[in-house]
């Protein structure tokens, strides 16, 4: 920790208290009750633009270690494009820029100096859409490590990658056959698997489920919840229940209709405590999106 | 990582990895970029020796006379005119034929029918221009075109004109139905659902809704055609050079044919001053001419696409 | 359309204006002018193959394999064949092969997926494009002026190497447009798949890009080149030669710089000699042509069928 970035470092980080002071009553709030755990992700002021059209605006949240916090919201409510923005995903949308700050451990992913290509290998990412590579099972596993430079026992740490994805009983007699011959929901889990091989710190989940069916998903759930003790875990759902059944922190996103736009951009509404947010919200807004009453 | 922060250049990568990457990146630029080289080369090999040949070449000189390059005579309307009516009679036989093969495969054929028929079109698209230009001279000329008209002479315009039609025809044929399938379903439908027949959809709504993209191919196929080299340097006649003319039945000479005459028979392109520059002149004045054509198609093509 | 006997009940009636339309005549005329439209086309493939194999099979059956083996000749139709043709066609081939397909695929891959929206890249995109639409015949001025007068130092002028590198210019915009397309097939979520587990752009490239994009990158390479097997125009530019050839060198770096013909060239050249003799040889060349430009297609189709994937 010797070199730490004065630039985009003005003032050390403690905890929660160096946060922009956007939406104020909400993280007053917040900061009363929010464990006091490590923080993977510190977000300042994080606004995204498509070209000219602002898609998140002025976004300002920690994401605690070994946790699962998720990003709830209706559509178009830029949750999406803000787990996008944390392994720097974005990067390959064309015109897509980011204003404000996203602290990983400290260092500013958008420093000129960060490679996105490391980024990603340390926060690794599953879609919305199980998307394994059309080869073996085996090579959808090995090609993360293959690429970061791995020396060690590849078979080895395909079975534990399968293992920890509790997909290795269903595959292990058939890892050379195609990814694609796998179902829905063991292909999903192969994803996660394959992320999970390149040792992330973090994994981020974009609506891992909303291509699955009830028991494919109960299946995803129960294995996010084995996975948070060794990765932090962040996920996009629209699904309110999900957010429920899953996370400790969760964060709710509206879009809101700008003056100067006819398109809607996505502003953070209240970040808490997922029991905090479905039970007793602070804002009316996430009140009436939890209760079911919009969205 | 559990020790709240890291330093950045844990995060910076692999330089070798990032060289390695960017000096791809150069390599595949670079060859991406040799495509504008080519053109800027097409431009300057034709357009030094046209000037050369411009100005040796008294201007009225180009608007008299036929085109015996040769024996100095440089009648570029000669040439222009004979391009005019191989690729008139060329396109009177592409367009309908293409344009309902088109609408054959796009609205009535079943898939079935498309899987088969299509790669024939294919193949047919695929016979080289001189096997076409052989047989538009053995079989067009005496079958057809002498059998219509007795005075037709063997190596004649018309049967030149029908090869490049027939050569001309899958092209017309592929980017009219690629309109055609552009329009959306939804507005046959909407047709079909208001009780309209199959022949009334497709004539009123379809190709309507289509009709820039088939004017593109149209303008395609022209284009094609006016470039087309061998079945006309084969079938037309008029190696040597040819006086002005504009019948179809005669023997005459197209600005394609007219550069290959000049580096045919002897090996080497030779003649009185300017005869090898003469051959840049009509090729700048061949490229300009495809050049227009092929943009203005673009044009239309897009045109359909924003609209749908 | 029965009524019975004089009590229509209404749904007699609702029957009759349902089944009841004449027949749409003119629609079933207008569909028959389509297939006729279409089986003219077909037609004339049919004849021309009929005309050309029943042309030139005597000389296959008179001749068999010396028509193939024998050399390049407008004077005597009894000795003169193929082989210096087909040979050059290989050479051409070869050339065509080793400079375009590396060259175009490269530019392909830049174009899809590295090049950001920038005017210089839509610039290179229309580029390309027009330069697809350029006539043969021009490609054969560009390699006069560039291949055989500008670089004669490093083509030796009229030599084989420069019609190769004449028809590797004129494919070169076919291979790029195919292979983009190929390219902007695979799905955008296997690019991703690889950025997610920390891939830089080439090696996502590498691995999972190019491997799904092969067989459409194949195809469109295997249509050019039957495009390059069979052009003429710039051949007879660049100084194929239609008359006669001395035996090309012994080594590969002699018939590289060496005087050259190529099958279609001898095709353009005998179709224009007036002996009858020489007829039956043109159709027997166009047969041998036919063979591998059509075979050339066929593999093309067969594989762009065979390995077509839904997404």
């Amino acid at each position: 920790m010797k070199a730490m970035d004065a630039g985009t470092l003005t003032e050390p980080r403690e905890g929660l208290h160096a946060r922009p002071h956007i939406e104020v009553e909400v993280q007053q709030q917040s900061e009363r009750q929010l464990p006091s755990r490590d923080v993977v992700f510190s977000i300042r002021d994080l606004s995204v633009y498509y070209g000219g059209f602002k898609a998140v605006r002025n976004v300002s949240l920690d994401i605690f270690q070994n946790q699962i916090t998720a990003l709830i919201g209706p559509s178009g409510c830029g949750k999406t494009t803000m787990i996008r923005c944390l392994n720097r995903m974005n990067d390959l949308i064309e015109n897509a820029r980011v204003d404000g700050e996203v602290l990983y451990h400290g260092v500013n992913l958008y420093d000129k100096r960060v490679d996105a290509v490391e980024v990603r290998r340390r926060i690794g990412m599953v879609f919305q859409r199980p998307n394994p590579f059309p080869k073996s099972i085996y090579d959808n596993i090995t090609f993360g490590p293959k690429i970061a430079g791995f020396k060690g026992n590849m078979d080895e740490l395909v079975e534990q990658s399968l293992q920890k994805a509790a997909l290795w009983d269903e595959v292990k007699d058939r890892l050379k056959e195609s990814a694609w011959s796998l179902s829905g929901g063991q292909q999903q889990r192969l994803c996660i698997a394959r992320c999970v091989a390149v040792q992330p710190d973090v994994i981020l989940m974009d609506e891992p489920c909303s291509a699955l069916d009830p028991i494919a998903t109960a299946r995803v759930e129960d294995l996010m919840q084995d996975l948070k003790s060794e990765y932090s875990i962040v996920i996009v759902t629209h699904n309110m229940q999900q957010a429920a059944r899953v996370s400790e922190m969760t964060a709710f996103f509206t879009a809101e209709v700008q003056e100067d736009q006819d398109r809607r951009t996505g502003v953070l509404v209240e970040y808490d405590k997922t029991e905090q947010i479905f039970t007793n919200p602070s804002d009316e807004r996430t009140e009436n999106y939890v209760t079911g009453r919009f969205g | 990582m559990t020790s709240g922060a890291i330093d950045i250049g844990a995060l910076q990568g692999s330089p070798q990895r990032r060289r390695r990457e960017s000096l791809i990146l150069r390599a595949f630029q670079l060859a991406a970029a040799l495509s504008v080289l080519i053109s800027a080369g097409i431009v300057f090999s034709l357009l030094g020796e046209a000037i050369v040949f411009l100005s040796n070449v008294d201007l009225s000189q180009l608007f008299a006379g036929g085109w015996y390059p040769r024996r100095g005579e440089f009648g570029i309307a000669t040439i222009v005119t004979g391009t005019m009516v191989v690729t008139l009679v060329g396109m009177v036989v592409a367009a309908p034929l293409g344009l309902a093969a088109a609408v054959y495969l796009s609205e009535y054929a079943k898939p079935r029918v498309r899987r088969t028929v299509k790669p024939i079109l294919e193949i047919l698209a695929g016979i080289p221009s001189v096997v076409i230009g052989f047989f538009a001279l053995t079989w067009i000329s005496p079958e057809v075109i002498q059998r219509f008209f007795n005075d037709a002479s063997a190596f004649n315009m018309a049967a030149a004109g029908l090869g490049v039609g027939i050569l001309v025809t899958p092209l017309v044929a592929s980017v009219a139905e690629d309109a055609l399938r552009s329009v959306p379903q939804a507005l046959r439908e909407a047709s079909v659902g208001m009780g309209a027949r199959k022949r009334t959809t497709t004539l009123q709504i379809v190709l309507p809704a289509a009709v820039s993209g088939i004017v593109a191919a149209f303008i395609i196929g022209m284009s094609r055609a006016i470039g087309e080299t061998m079945v006309v340097a084969i079938a037309a006649g008029g190696t040597g050079g040819s006086a002005f003319t504009v019948d179809p039945t005669g023997p005459g000479q197209t600005m394609t044919a007219a550069m290959t005459a000049l580096a045919v028979g002897s090996d080497q392109v030779r003649g009185t001053d300017g005869t090898f520059q003469s051959l840049f002149f009509v090729g700048l004045l061949l490229f300009f001419i495809t050049l227009t054509l092929n943009i203005l198609s673009e044009r239309f093509v897009r045109r359909v696409r924003q609209k749908y | 359309m029965a009524s019975r006997a004089g009590s229509l009940t209404a749904s007699d009636l609702v029957a009759a204006s349902l089944h009841g339309r004449k027949r749409d005549i003119g629609g079933g005329i207008f569909q028959a002018l389509l297939i006729l439209a279409l089986f003219v086309s077909l037609l004339v493939l049919l004849v021309l193959l009929y005309d050309v194999i029943s042309g030139g099979i005597s000389v296959f059956s008179e001749r068999g394999a010396d028509f193939l083996r024998g050399r390049l000749s407008i004077v005597t139709a009894a000795t003169a064949g193929v082989g210096q043709g087909i040979f050059g066609t290989l050479l051409l081939t070869v050339i065509v092969v080793l400079v375009a397909f590396p060259l175009g695929i490269a530019a392909a891959i830049y174009l899809e997926e590295f090049a950001e929206d920038t005017r210089f890249n839509r610039f290179i995109n229309v580029n390309i494009r027009n330069l697809a639409g350029v006539p043969s015949i021009v490609y054969g001025l560009l390699g006069l002026a560039i291949f055989v007068k500008l670089l004669a130092e490093f083509t030796g002028g009229r030599t084989a190497l420069a019609g190769g590198l004449t028809l590797a210019v004129l494919v070169l915009p076919i291979v790029i447009i195919t292979s983009a397309e190929a390219l902007r097939a695979v799905p955008h979520s296997i690019r991703e798949a690889g950025y997610g587990v920390g891939a830089t752009r080439w090696e996502v490239i590498r691995s999972h890009v190019l491997p799904s994009a092969a067989p459409g990158i194949l195809t469109g390479t295997v249509l050019s080149l039957s495009r390059a097997i069979g052009e003429t125009a710039p051949l007879l530019l660049v100084g194929a030669v239609t008359g006669f050839l001395a035996s090309g060198g012994a080594s590969l770096y002699e018939q590289l710089y060496g005087g050259y013909t190529a099958l279609p060239v001898v095709i353009f050249r005998w179709a224009s000699l007036p002996s009858q003799d020489f007829r039956a040889l043109t159709s027997a060349a166009i047969i041998v042509l036919l063979a591998l430009t059509l075979t050339a297609n066929a593999l093309a189709i067969i594989l762009r069928n065979r390995y077509e994937r839904k997404w």
